[in-house]
């Protein structure tokens, strides 16, 4: 049991390896394939002399193959160097993990979000099923997995910061507050500022994104768990806890929903990916201080650096959650194991 | 879908028994109608629409649509920030974001099919390096995969198609190459192949038909992904640019004016909504008829 446990972790973990390497190896093309010359694109519009250049491409090591300059990127990477911005001048790790507490946030708010509504929903569909709730969910569901999420988000903004004025626009916080940044989460932080009122206007903020974020989460959720649900409900189990004489909630939440919640737990783990896609969009729109919002920008900026090693550093977190959820999943369900 | 195959029946039993199965689902049925309307607005755009899509009238700025005051007939559904006519830019919105999901969905599924069953067929270090490389597509959020490939290539409405191609040919590939290496282990590919078929033959005549099903539900799919995310490169200001009809492009620059009118901001989302949920339901629907092991 434990070796077989231990073999398909390493094998796991061996997976990845070629991944990692093409993945920064992607990375590494970003800059060799924009158009212009990356020391050209960082001393701006004042000129070079081509003496300089010349030297300052040496520097740098543009001038050696491709392949040396590959493992030159190769090697520093590993050893936790990701560039510096050309616009600020930071490093583009420092500047990512100013910004990243604040897009975990609004994921963890969404899907937490997409759950609680989700699951409930999912499960109440699958128990009367072929009513004009599971109908009704099931068009929800679909619609809410096709929503272009840009336009949700304007069309919330438009709702309920515009007609209704409920809602702020953009941000994390409203301005007025300041609020000591200790675990970089705002909804967190905001109980130990000494303003009165920070953290309401911390969650007015959090509501709208966290919703449009975990729109199509929710709408794959509820879907995933009615019909997981419908799976588990014919099982012989569950007949049996029927039989036993045990009352329909229970037989449905703690039998059926217990089994009914592994492929749930799964999707919910592979959705990160997607998640941080979404979140791309919809920190564009609420400006919301986070890596998606920071990305975009760079692009406007030419801010090559950023764009290349922001993206590398999200590949490698997707690489990561999906390594944790295989072994989870592993861990739950020794068939897969082989 | 439908009349594609109508033209061609293999035999009629089999069609009517598929059209049974597929109207069995209403909700596809009508993702079916929402299909049909659109693609004969996108054919008949020069007739029925009432002005060009980027004709500026310069006196009609913002003008509501008719149910509102103000709304005038020559603009059923207003007009937007430089006078250009709301419905025939939705209208020919349309017949772009077909011609988008059609042109990307078919250039993908071409190539992640060849890919796939390449990988099937060659097995070894071929199909190690193919998937490798797909798994490494697959781990870049594919948003954020197709910003990179744009900011790669510049921006436009082209380099945008390319960059949903090259994002969404994970999912065809590893598709036919499942199904392929489920194909080859039947009795009738050997017998195919002891018969001295060659390896193109048995690729794209033998087995290819029968990887079909899940490739056709993966299509139709695979148009409403390409739809919503050329449009939301487009939002990004990275897709089609201005003053090109592209339904995510209008609402780029359209947040400006949420607080005089909401018609600029709300219709071509509506559209993009409807469009996509048009080809999710028919998905669904075709999955249901063609696969009934992954009905539900």
């Amino acid at each position: 049991m434990v070796r077989s446990m231990f073999r398909f972790l390493f094998r796991r973990i061996a997976l990845i390896v070629p991944t990692f390497i093409g993945v920064t190896f992607m990375a590494f093309l970003l800059i060799h394939l924009v158009p212009g010359d990356p020391i050209e694109a960082r001393v701006g519009e004042r000129g070079i002399a081509p003496e300089r250049l010349a030297e300052l491409r040496h520097e740098f090591g543009y001038d050696l193959p491709m392949w040396q300059q590959f493992f030159k990127y190769e090697v520093q990477i590993v050893k936790g160097d990701l560039g510096m911005s050309v616009v600020t001048q930071q490093s583009v790790w420092h500047e990512f993990i100013t910004l990243f507490p604040a897009t975990v946030e609004l994921s963890i708010a969404a899907i937490l979000f997409a759950m609680l509504i989700g699951l409930p929903m999912g499960v109440i569909a699958a128990v009367r099923r072929g009513s004009a709730f599971d109908y009704g969910l099931m068009g929800m569901s679909v619609t809410g997995a096709s929503m272009p999420i840009f336009w949700w988000g304007l069309m919330m903004i438009l709702i309920f910061s515009v007609t209704l004025g409920i809602t702020p626009v953009s941000g994390r916080i409203s301005d007025a507050f300041f609020v000591e940044p200790w675990s970089g989460f705002m909804l967190i932080d905001c109980y130990w500022s000494e303003d009165e009122g920070a953290c309401s206007s911390a969650w007015s903020h959090m509501i709208l994104p966290m919703i449009v974020l975990g729109t199509i989460p929710l709408a794959i959720i509820a879907r995933m768990t009615r019909s997981s649900m419908l799976e588990v409900l014919n099982e012989d189990y569950v007949r049996t806890a029927r039989a036993k004489g045990l009352s329909t909630p229970r037989v449905v939440i703690v039998h059926a929903l217990r089994n009914a919640l592994i492929p749930v737990v799964t999707v919910i783990g592979l959705s990160v990916s997607g998640l941080l896609g979404g979140a791309i969009l919809t920190e564009t729109i609420f400006s919301w201080p986070g890596v998606g919002h920071w990305l975009v920008e760079s692009i406007a900026r030419r801010d090559y650096p950023v764009l290349q090693g922001g993206s590398l550093l999200i590949a490698v977190l997707v690489i990561m959650v999906n390594l944790g959820v295989d072994l989870l999943y592993g861990f739950l369900n020794p068939r897969i194991r082989r | 879908m439908s009349d594609i195959a109508a033209k061609t029946p293999p035999m009629p039993g089999a069609l009517a028994l598929f059209w049974r199965s597929f109207a069995e689902n209403r909700g596809a049925v009508v993702g079916l109608a929402i299909m049909g309307i659109l693609i004969a607005v996108s054919i008949l755009a020069d007739v029925i629409s009432l002005h060009s899509p980027i004709e500026q009238f310069r006196e009609s700025f913002l003008i509501p649509p008719i149910w509102q005051e103000g709304g005038e007939w020559s603009f059923p559904l207003g007009t937007d920030d430089v006078g250009r006519d709301m419905l025939s830019r939705l209208i020919y919105g349309a017949r772009l974001s077909l011609i988008i999901g059609f042109s990307v969905a078919s250039l993908a599924l071409l190539t992640g099919t060849t890919l796939g069953l390449t990988a099937a067929f060659a097995g070894g270090i071929v199909d190690i390096v193919i998937m490798r490389l797909m798994d490494v597509l697959l781990v870049f959020p594919s948003l954020l995969l197709a910003i990179v490939i744009v900011a790669i290539l510049g921006p436009g409405l082209f380099n945008a198609m390319l960059a949903v191609v090259v994002v969404t040919l994970p999912g065809y590939t590893r598709l036919a190459r499942a199904s392929a290496l489920a194909e080859l282990a039947r009795d009738y590919v050997t017998a195919t192949r002891s018969a001295g078929a060659g390896t193109l033959r048995l690729m794209f005549d033998v087995v290819l038909p029968n990887c079909a099903a899940p490739l056709i539900v993966q299509v139709s799919l695979g148009f409403a992904v390409a739809i919503l995310d050329a449009a939301a490169l487009g939002f990004l200001g990275l897709g089609a640019q201005p003053p090109t009809p592209e339904w995510g492009t209008m609402l780029s620059g359209a947040l400006q004016f949420y607080q005089r009118a909401w018609w600029v901001l709300a219709l071509p989302g509506f559209a993009i909504l409807f469009t996509v949920l048009a080809f999710n339901l028919v998905g669904d629907g075709l999955r249901d008829a063609l696969d009934p092991k992954l009905k539900r």
